[in-house]
């Protein structure tokens, strides 16, 4: 593996890439929105009684139906702290990983999909580089990026949840066993699926827009975890972070060879 | 070793349409090759298959030596491709643009810098180096991807169309960087081109691609004499002896077609008038000239005209696209 091709490569991408107002404001907005702004309203929601169409009482027989493993943990805390912890900690575990996967993906998009769209594909392709050396520097680009972004997020999220909350809270309560283990175990994880995905998307993508049409659709398992939380189905245990990390990891390992299949130069010629 | 490029029966399909159909072709070191054809004849594809970016269904080829599929990478580092479209990085800088190249072709760090601005400075683009591309105009882009095609000092040239939407003065300073190239330095130049011209100008010997087929090779004035049988030549001679000259040559043996031209120069015995004559082959003429010295016209000067790769090129494609005129003109 030749590290300075592959580093040109993904260094090229990125400077690329980042001048794309398409690419960089869904990245720059999503965190500020997500991790800047609902930490407060989920803060001040019991306040209020009524934040995201939810009051106390309603919280109440919704934890009712929530599996053992979570009442136990919410038992822990006075029922003043117990709609924050909810909100805070478990609900928006799984939107935390939005992060990562539309970081990826939307890089992906314009790095693969774009690049062909814009023709400078094919000069790639005659330079002594391997297929491999390659694929691999145009992966490590928005993978490098997803992580800066949920690193940012999370530190963002941190501050912000402790800001909001602290005062009902009592103390530094964030960030939790199971979000450590989300942010350094899941999110790199969730990346290279967004990425993965896109990587496939972009084959048979016309260019960035409809790779980054089609490839929305990453965010749908997310929405999934967000859902199966909700009716009870589920919960962000440490556990079922573990394993969740674990599925995606495999996940990526499939989508990554599929995707370095088709990521050969024929088949990138052929297709162009 | 004398080859630069070897394939025997090079075969490229897409889908059921042959791109490239069983290529058997020899190209030296040092020479300037030029590959002709009109769009879609399998000029790029055959670049491509010989610098491993694509898979032949058939056949072999061997470039500098090395067999393009197994050994790409290795290949690809001694050759450069100016590919059709100037495919740069319109976000980044022409600097830029050039930086990345030079690491992927592995231009020694160290010298990554000087040999950037060495080959802007060459290319005239100095002053602009620092804007982003997409503020080039296309020559200037043109020459931005020489540069990079020239980064690693490459032995061997492939250049698809490199003057294909230049405007003159451009498409002039580009012919002079390849003569330069071949001749100074010694590259082997493999020059895709429509431009017969150009090819003309700037070629030791030249393949005619035809629907994937290499249907001629041999150097421009090999191809006339052998494809080119018609002959155009002038005669001067005396004014008054026009008419008389072309009612004689009519019933020579060989001739097509006898117009007058416009002269002006004058002889001792008075005002001379010029023909175009059109004639089968190169020996007629001197059948003619007997012909016409034993009538008492006198010729004061014979030209004929070297037939040129745009005559090789419309001979040779006269046979496949219209066959009923070439019937005709015989
Ligand atoms: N990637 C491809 N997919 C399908 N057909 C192709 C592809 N590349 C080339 N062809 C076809 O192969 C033939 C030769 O194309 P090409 O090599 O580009 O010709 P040239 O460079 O001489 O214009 C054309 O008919 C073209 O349509
Ligand atoms: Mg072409």
């Amino acid at each position: 593996m030749n590290r300075r091709a592959v580093s040109a490569i993904a260094r090229k991408d990125l400077k690329v890439v980042l001048q794309n107002k398409g690419v960089v404001l869904p990245i720059l907005i999503a965190p500020l929105v997500l991790f800047g702004a609902l930490p407060w309203m989920a803060a001040l929601a019991p306040n209020l009684a009524n934040v995201g169409g939810m009051n106390v009482n309603e919280l109440r027989e919704l934890l009712a139906h929530m599996p053992e493993g979570l009442r136990t943990e919410m038992a822990l805390y006075t029922p003043d702290q117990q709609p924050i912890v909810f909100f805070l900690v478990y609900m928006l575990a799984p939107l935390f990983l939005i992060l990562p996967v539309m970081t990826s993906s939307v890089m992906a998009a314009d790095s693969f999909a774009g690049e062909r769209e814009r023709r400078t594909l094919e000069t790639l392709l005659y330079t002594p580089t391997t297929d491999r050396e390659l694929f691999v520097g145009k992966l490590l680009a928005p993978w490098l990026a997803a992580m800066v972004v949920s690193a940012v997020g999370f530190v963002l999220y941190v501050v912000m949840a402790n800001a909001a909350a602290g005062r009902v809270m009592g103390s530094l309560f964030f960030p939790t066993l199971m979000w450590v283990v989300l942010v350094v175990w899941v999110a790199p994880a969730a990346a290279g699926f967004g990425l993965a995905t896109m990587v496939l998307v972009s084959v048979r993508a016309q260019g960035f827009q409809d790779a980054y049409q089609v490839g929305s659709i990453v965010v749908l398992p997310l929405l999934l975890l967000l859902f199966g939380q909700i009716s009870g189905v589920m919960y962000f245990s440490i556990g079922a972070v573990l394993l969740l990390g674990l599925g995606l990891w495999v996940t990526d390992v499939v989508l990554i060879w599929a995707g370095s299949r088709v990521f050969r130069r024929g088949r990138l010629i052929a297709r162009s | 070793m004398s080859a630069a490029i070897i394939t025997h029966n090079l075969t490229r399909r897409f889908g059921d349409k042959i791109a490239v159909d069983g290529l058997t072709l020899e190209v030296r070191v040092g020479e300037v090759f030029g590959f002709l054809g009109h769009n879609g004849a399998g000029k790029t594809t055959t670049v491509r298959l010989l610098n491993g970016v694509l898979e032949p269904h058939a056949g072999k080829a061997y470039v500098l030596g090395l067999d393009p599929l197994a050994d790409g990478p290795a290949l690809r580092a001694r050759t450069g491709v100016l590919t059709e479209s100037a495919a740069l990085d319109a976000r980044l800088s022409g600097r830029e643009n050039l930086l990345v190249y030079a690491d992927l072709f592995g231009v020694p760090q160290r010298q990554s810098d000087s040999r950037v601005s060495e080959l802007l400075d060459f290319f005239g683009l100095s002053d602009s180096a620092d804007l982003k591309v997409a503020a080039y105009s296309t020559g200037m882009r043109q020459r931005l991807a020489l540069a990079r095609t020239l980064l690693h000092d490459p032995e061997l040239l492939f250049l698809d169309e490199p003057t294909a939407g230049l405007d003159p003065l451009a498409a002039r300073q580009t012919h002079r960087l390849i003569a330069a190239l071949a001749r100074q330095k010694g590259r082997t130049v493999f020059l895709c081109t429509h431009n017969l011209v150009e090819a003309q100008r700037l070629c030791d010997r030249v393949g005619v691609m035809e629907r994937g087929r290499l249907v001629a090779v041999g150097t421009p004035t090999e191809l006339a004499a052998r494809y080119v049988q018609q002959v155009q030549v002038e005669i001067e001679i005396a004014a008054e002896h026009i008419e008389a000259a072309i009612e004689l040559l009519s019933h020579a043996s060989g001739l097509l077609t006898a117009r007058p031209q416009p002269s002006a120069d004058q002889a001792p015995g008075g005002p001379l008038g010029a023909l175009s004559l059109r004639v089968t082959g190169r020996e007629a003429i001197p059948d003619m000239l007997a012909l016409l010295t034993r009538h008492g016209v006198r010729v004061y000067r014979l030209t004929p005209h070297e037939p040129s790769l745009e005559d090789v090129y419309f001979a040779l494609h006269a046979g496949a696209a219209e066959p009923s005129q070439q019937e005709h003109t015989r």
